[in-house]
C-alpha cells in the first residue's frame, strides 16, 4: 500500500446522498479477475449514456474535475454491496481522499485498506466543502486534520492502527501474520465452533 | 456475578483472539468462510503473491453463484455454458483455487450448488454462536441462526483465507422489538421493507441489530433469514435472531449439522446464546407488526418503501427522492397499484427458498402471468429446486407462463445475462432496487414472493390479498 500522510488537492462535489456502489460500479464490470483498470467503470452509467458517449452535465466529466483528486461526496457514501471494487474503480480513476458526513460500513473498511481515505467531516463543514467545488484542500493524515480552503481546520477521527497503516503503508496482512503465535494459541483451545465436518 | 450479555456479545467475546488495546483493533477468530467467484480471484492472486497457503481449509466453503448462467444449456462438449467469458474465466479461476489450496467447492453443476446464503443454512454449516463471513454484504442472512456474520471486502477475504482471522473495532448494538402477530398476506419480507422504510438505509448503521419480539418467534427459519439478509439495507454490520427451538429443529439432521453426543454438547453451548435479562443495547427501538401491510418500495433505495396501497409520495424538496421518481418515472400522488410491469423475479438470497417458492405458487396455482410480463422463477440452490419439483411447484410456475430456472443470484444483480432491458418495470423479491441493479436502465420494486406472484398475475402492482384465500 502506498503511504499516504498529507494530501492536498482539489476538490470534486458530488453531494447526492445514499450513493451505492452499485453505482460507484455497476455489477456487469464484476467479472474481472484483477484489481486494475477499474477506473473506466467508475460511475458508469452517471457518466456515459446507452451509446457509451460522455454526459456533459456530469461531475466527473466537467473540466473541472481533470486534476481534482479529493471526492466531496454525501451522507452514507459507499452504501450497499460490499465490492472492493468500488474502492478499486475510485482510486484507478485517481481519487486519494472522500470526504462525506458519514459512510457506509464495509466502504470504509475497504477504503483503509487500500490506502483511499475516509474523511468524516460534520454536516456544518461538509457543507462549506459543498459550497466550494473545486477548492484546494489538504488532508493531514497523519494530525488527522482537514485544512480547509478558508483558512479553517477540522480534526476528523480514524482509529489510530488504520491511521498508522495508512501513513506508513503497513497492511494489515501483515500485522496479522506477525500474530502467528497469539493466533495458533486461540486455535489450540477447544473450538467455538469446530470445522467443517460432514457427518452421515 | 458478571454482567447480563447481549447475544452479539456473547458471541464476540467467544471468538477475541486478542483484545483491542489503545493502539490496535480486536483479533476475531472466523469459524466459517464463505467463498463465491466474484470477490475471490484477486485474494488468491494475493496469497500467491506472498507464497502464503489458506490457514484452514476445513473452515472454508466456496459455490459459484453470482455470475452463473441459470439456464444450463450445454455446450459441444456437453459443459454447461457460461456465455460471457470473462465469467467462464472468473468461474474457472475458482475451480483452479479451490483445488490448488484445498477448499470444498460445489462448483456449477454439483447437486449441492446455490447461492452462498441459501446452501449455508441447508447444508447445515451455519452455526449458532459461530462467526461467519463472506465477501458479499448478505452474510449478515446467517444470522438468522444466532451467528456473528457480516459481510467483508476482497482485502478481508485474502486476510481471512491467510490468517482465519479479522481485525475488528467492536460494533455498536440495537435491539429491534417486533410485537404482535402479522396479518394474512403479510411476510417476512414486509417486516423488513417496513423497517427500513422506518429507519433509513443507514438507521442501523455502525450497530449489530439483535431481532426480538413475538413477531420474530413466531417466524420460521427461512422466514428469519429474508429478516435478518436485508440487514444490511439499513446499514447494520448484521443482523441477528437468538436460536431457539425453531433453530434447532431446522438444524438437526443436516448434513453438516453435529450428530449424536456432538449434537447434544452443540444444543447446550446453543441454549445459552440468547441475550440475558437485563443485558443492554446501544439503542432499542419497537415496532407493532400487527398493523403492518404488504410493503413496496416506489424508489431506488430499500428504504424508500410504502403499503402496497399507498400513493406515490412527495419528494417534499429532497434532491435523492426527487431524483428517485425521476429515474423510476413516478409522480407523486400516483397509486402505487396498477402500476404496470414488465417482468416478475421470484429469487436471490432474500426470497428463493422453499417457503417463498410455496408462497409465489400459492398465487399462481391455475392463474396465468399476464401476457405483457416476463416472469422467471429461480430456486436458491439445486436443492430448493429439486424440493420444489418433488412438490411439483415447477409445474405450477410453468403452467402459469413462468420461466423455471436454476440456482444463482440471476436478476437480484443481473451479472449472469438475466438482466432488465432499459425502461422495463420489475417486481422483484430481491433486496436492491439501486438504479441499474437488475441491468442498465431497468426500475426495480421491491415486494414479497406472494405480492411478486399477484403482480405477475395481474401484469401491474397488485395487492396479494386479492390472491390469497
Amino acid at each position: 500500500m502506498t503511504p499516504i500522510r498529507r494530501w492536498t488537492a482539489r476538490t470534486v462535489v458530488m453531494p447526492a446522498e445514499n450513493v451505492d456502489t452499485d453505482q460507484i460500479i455497476p455489477a456487469r464490470f464484476l467479472t474481472t479477475t484483477t484489481r486494475a483498470g477499474l477506473g473506466r467503470a467508475l460511475f458508469a452509467d452517471w457518466r456515459y449514456d446507452a451509446s457509451g458517449s460522455a454526459r456533459p452535465d456530469f461531475v466527473l466529466n466537467t473540466p473541472a474535475a481533470d486534476d481534482a483528486s479529493i471526492l466531496v461526496a454525501g451522507r452514507n457514501f459507499g452504501c450497499g454491496s460490499s465490492r472492493e471494487h468500488a474502492v478499486w474503480a475510485l482510486m484507478d480513476h485517481g481519487f486519494r481522499v472522500v470526504i462525506a458526513p458519514a459512510f457506509a460500513d464495509i466502504f470504509r473498511r475497504n477504503a483503509l485498506k487500500n490506502g483511499l481515505v475516509p474523511v468524516v467531516l460534520p454536516a456544518d463543514l461538509h457543507a462549506r466543502l459543498v459550497a466550494a467545488p473545486g477548492a484546494s484542500v489538504t488532508v493531514d493524515v497523519e494530525g488527522s486534520v482537514v485544512e480547509l480552503p478558508d483558512g479553517g481546520t477540522a480534526p476528523f477521527f480514524i482509529e489510530p492502527f488504520a491511521r498508522y497503516c495508512l501513513t506508513t503503508g503497513q497492511d494489515e496482512l501483515q500485522f496479522l501474520l506477525s500474530l502467528e503465535a497469539v493466533i495458533a494459541a486461540y486455535e489450540a483451545k477447544p473450538p467455538a465452533t469446530p470445522p467443517l465436518q460432514e457427518v452421515p | 456475578m458478571s454482567e447480563p450479555r447481549t447475544l452479539f456479545e456473547k458471541v464476540w467475546d467467544a471468538h477475541l483472539v486478542r483484545g483491542a488495546s489503545p493502539e490496535t483493533p480486536a483479533v476475531a477468530y472466523i469459524d466459517l468462510h464463505l467463498v463465491h467467484e466474484v470477490t475471490s480471484p484477486q485474494a488468491f492472486t494475493l496469497l500467491r503473491q506472498r507464497g502464503l497457503r489458506v490457514r484452514r481449509p476445513e473452515r472454508t466453503l466456496a459455490t459459484t453463484d453470482h455470475s452463473t448462467p441459470t439456464d444450463f444449456a450445454r455446450d459441444a462438449r456437453g459443459q454447461i455454458l457460461i456465455r460471457d467469458t470473462q465469467a467462464a474465466e472468473q468461474v474457472r479461476q475458482l475451480e483452479t483455487n479451490c483445488a490448488e489450496f484445498g477448499i470444498t467447492l460445489y462448483a456449477l453443476g454439483n447437486e449441492r450448488q446455490g447461492i452462498v446464503h441459501v446452501i449455508g443454512p441447508e447444508l447445515g454449516v451455519t452455526h449458532p454462536g459461530s462467526s461467519i463471513v463472506c465477501g458479499d454484504s448478505h452474510t449478515c442472512t446467517h444470522g438468522a441462526f444466532g451467528a456473528l456474520a457480516f459481510g467483508i471486502g476482497t482485502s478481508e477475504v485474502g486476510h481471512v483465507l491467510a490468517t482465519q482471522c479479522l481485525l475488528l473495532e467492536k460494533p455498536k448494538t440495537m435491539a429491534v422489538s417486533f410485537g404482535g402477530v402479522l396479518r394474512a398476506g403479510v411476510s417476512a419480507k414486509d417486516l423488513i421493507l417496513g423497517l427500513i422504510a422506518s429507519v433509513g438505509t443507514d438507521g442501523a448503521s455502525g450497530h449489530v441489530v439483535e431481532y426480538q419480539g413475538e413477531t420474530v418467534r413466531a417466524l420460521s427459519m427461512e422466514e428469519r433469514m429474508t429478516l435478518c439478509n436485508m440487514s444490511i439495507e439499513a446499514g447494520a454490520r448484521t443482523g441477528m435472531v437468538a436460536p431457539d427451538e425453531t433453530t434447532l429443529a431446522y438444524l438437526e439432521g443436516r448434513p453438516f449439522a453435529p450428530k449424536g453426543a456432538a449434537w447434544e454438547a452443540a444444543v447446550a453451548r446453543w441454549r445459552s446464546l440468547p441475550s440475558d435479562p437485563g443485558a443492554r443495547f446501544d439503542r432499542e427501538v419497537s415496532f407493532d407488526a400487527s398493523a403492518l401491510e404488504p410493503m413496496v418500495t416506489w424508489g431506488t433505495n430499500p428504504g424508500m418503501g410504502v403499503p402496497i396501497g399507498a400513493r406515490v409520495p412527495e419528494p417534499q424538496g429532497d434532491a435523492s427522492r426527487e431524483k428517485a421518481l425521476r429515474y423510476m418515472g413516478l409522480e407523486p400522488g400516483q397509486a402505487m397499484l396498477g402500476r404496470p410491469v414488465d417482468v416478475v423475479f421470484i429469487g436471490s438470497c432474500t426470497n428463493s427458498r422453499l417457503s417463498d417458492l410455496r408462497a409465489a405458487a400459492s398465487v399462481l396455482r391455475g392463474r396465468q402471468v399476464a401476457k405483457n410480463v416476463r416472469a422467471l422463477v429461480v430456486p436458491g440452490s439445486q436443492q430448493v429446486k429439486r424440493q420444489a419439483e418433488a412438490e411439483g411447484l415447477d409445474r405450477v410456475f410453468r403452467e402459469a407462463g413462468a420461466e423455471w430456472r436454476e440456482a444463482g443470484c440471476s436478476m437480484c444483480i443481473a451479472m449472469n445475462g438475466d438482466a432488465l432491458r432499459p425502461g422495463q418495470y420489475a417486481v422483484s423479491t430481491s433486496n436492491r432496487n439501486f438504479e441499474g441493479r437488475q441491468g442498465q436502465g431497468g426500475r426495480t420494486f421491491l415486494a414479497s414472493p406472494l405480492t411478486a406472484a399477484a403482480s405477475a398475475v395481474a401484469g401491474s402492482l397488485a395487492d396479494p390479498r386479492e390472491y390469497v384465500a
